[in-house]
């Protein structure tokens, strides 16, 4: 008796779990066919039926729409491809150096000088953006892409995860046995630890590179150049005016900012969970 | 040689390994920081703001000003009302979806695949999202209303975004939407992290699945949930592309949070400049606040108080266990 009271317990508990997650799933990728299909379908069949899975023929004409407007979406992905790849090097690399220093050597203001990261992990950079902009428009960095990627080598959150995992991943009786050797620190650095660190670097690369793509508040007030504009700042160009009346563009546009970074989570969605669940992002 | 090594102190190379780290901090952290805070003590504003500007007789004009403005507390308001709305259902989705998909006697087949989906909606840039999400709410016809007039729930269309909760609504939904996925993924690894000797211990004294998880896992989980909380509530104070590009702050300031307040002072024509730098400082102030809880809270994390807290919560596990047979003889 007691074992068939069970045995349908848990079949109503996988009936509801199994339906909630396959909601949620629906709910996860839905907007992403709406999106799709109606990048195909004219202005005017989106006005007359928006919600269709039947593709129309129009994805030529809304590309056409789409590329003739006063900016180029290729520059966008351009600049936000420099900037991404640019800060997350600058973050990875320099973040792995200073977590190396707070490892690897014994230093007086090592304990205070993590403190103090731990401190500042939370601090976001956009409660300091009006100084920050003033101080860019003085050096006359408004406009370049630089003041979006040289922020990136002080990266408090990267560089406590990567002390985390460095403290019990590298052994110290490596280094000493390559100062035997006679490599110098830096060498050691270079050649020995980064090695060693490759998959923690990974994943804080996997983040910091999309962290980057998808900020939009820094791009926006130091960007008045259209020329110089990220990706993000591109995408909201298509709540102006010009794409008022033409669904369709606006979905392909969406589309074309989307496809990129799909095709990618779709190839590291493994490690990216696993960084995830490392705590390795913040929200 | 080896003589020679012992005598070397490397100690500098601590001090020269940190210095980019250092220098970047400060000149682009720390000195924008003050330099906001100055600015928010002074009358730079104006096209040509950021060249000239002098200290005010009264240094704290800005911040009264900036404090008695209604779009300021509205602002406020806004961004504390949208994230609670956001918070309270991501949270407890993400509880239950991990109580699931940890649940040793109910095994869930494709946790790898939910787990990849429903993370996804947090890689891809908030600005589409919201684009997406303004567009699908179009209209008079958008997929949205065109669902409701279709199945026959409305006869013409709602305009959501003209509407004020409405847009809140949206918009804390998108946030939820975005992070229920992370935040689940969090709690997992948190989840995982538990000795399952606890477990164990619960299943041999005959805990249920229920019994399990009030008064084993979430106990157990304090840490990882008060972190999730604090950095849930700094993101979202700073909350500032979902609202910007669904309806720039509106309709009506109805979806105007602080960081779009401060965005607006400064650079869409307006260039209120010290204003904008003492709505920020006031920010500032507010998630340092709630930064200096984390710093508690991961300053505790050491071994020793681990240790207690799995005595702890295998004091808990014994209590959970005597509860569950009390329940059972009543």
């Amino acid at each position: 008796m007691a074992v068939v009271k069970k045995s349908a317990g848990s079949y109503t508990f996988k009936i509801v779990a199994y339906a909630v997650c396959i909601l949620l799933t629906v709910l996860s990728i839905f907007p992403f066919i709406i999106m799709l299909v109606n990048a195909t379908r004219s202005s005017a069949q989106i006005q007359q039926h928006a919600l269709s899975l039947i593709p129309g023929h129009n994805l030529k004409m809304n590309w056409s729409y789409f590329a003739s407007q006063s900016f180029n979406p290729f520059t966008g992905f351009k600049n936000s491809i420099i900037v991404a790849c640019c800060a997350t090097l600058c973050t990875v690399y320099f973040s792995t150096m200073t977590a190396f220093a707070l490892v690897a050597y014994e230093w007086k203001l090592r304990k205070p000088f993590f403190t103090f990261i731990m401190a500042v992990l939370m601090i976001p950079a956009q409660v300091s953006s009006i100084g920050f902009y003033n101080m860019m428009y003085k050096w006359h960095w408004t406009n370049s892409l630089l003041p979006l990627i040289l922020p990136a080598i002080a990266a408090p959150t990267v560089v406590f995860f990567m002390r985390q995992y460095m403290i019990p991943s590298l052994p110290m009786e490596i280094l000493q046995s390559a100062r035997i050797d006679g490599a110098g620190e830096f060498r050691i650095f270079n050649q020995i630890v980064l090695p060693m660190m490759k998959p923690a670097m990974a994943t804080q690369a996997i983040f910091s590179f999309v962290t980057s793509w998808n900020s939009l508040f820094m791009p926006s007030i130091l960007n008045t150049k259209t020329e110089k504009f990220t990706m993000p700042q591109m995408v909201a160009l298509l709540n102006g005016d010009s794409y008022k009346t033409e669904y369709g563009t606006v979905y392909l546009g969406l589309f074309l900012t989307v496809l990129p970074i799909l095709v990618a989570y779709f190839f590291l969605s493994k490690y990216i969970i696993e960084g995830v669940a490392l705590g390795g992002v913040k929200g | 040689m080896k003589t020679k090594l012992k005598g070397i102190s490397y100690s500098k190379y601590g001090y020269l390994f940190s210095i980019p780290f250092v220098v970047a901090f400060l000149i682009f952290t720390l000195y924008p920081t003050i330099y906001t805070a100055i600015l928010g003590f002074t009358d730079c504003k104006g096209i040509n703001g950021p060249e000239n500007y002098h200290f005010l007789e009264h240094p704290f004009e800005n911040f009264q000003k900036v404090l008695s403005m209604e779009t300021f507390k509205t602002s406020l308001k806004n961004t504390i009302v949208i994230w609670i709305i956001n918070f309270i259902p991501q949270i407890t989705l993400a509880l239950l979806l991990t109580a699931w998909f940890t649940s040793h006697s109910n095994e869930i087949k494709g946790k790898g695949f939910f787990k990849v989906v429903f993370y996804m909606p947090n890689i891809i840039t908030a600005a589409t999202v919201a684009i997406l999400f303004n567009a699908l709410f179009a209209y008079p016809r958008g997929p949205v209303n065109d669902f409701l007039i279709s199945t026959g729930l409305r006869d013409t269309g709602y305009n959501f975004i003209a509407n004020k909760m409405p847009s809140k609504l949206i918009v804390a939904f998108i946030q939820f939407w975005t992070w229920y996925g992370n935040t689940m993924i969090v709690l997992i690894s948190g989840v995982l992290g538990i000795s399952p000797d606890i477990y164990e211990a619960a299943q041999i004294d005959g805990a249920n699945g229920v019994q399990t998880f009030f008064r084993i896992t979430i106990p157990n989980l304090k840490t990882v949930l008060l972190y999730t909380l604090v950095t849930s509530l700094v993101g979202g104070l700073n909350m500032y592309d979902i609202p910007k590009c669904f309806n720039d702050g509106g309709p009506d300031n109805a979806t105007l949070t602080a960081s779009v307040f401060i965005f607006k002072q400064a650079f869409s024509g307006k260039w209120i400049y010290n204003r904008a730098a003492a709505a920020s400082m006031i920010m500032w102030v507010i998630i340092a606040l709630c930064s200096a809880v984390l710093f508690f809270i991961m300053r505790d994390k050491e071994q020793i108080k681990l240790d207690k807290e799995i005595k702890k919560a295998k004091k808990e596990a014994m209590r959970a266990s005597k509860g569950g047979l009390d329940q059972w003889q009543l």
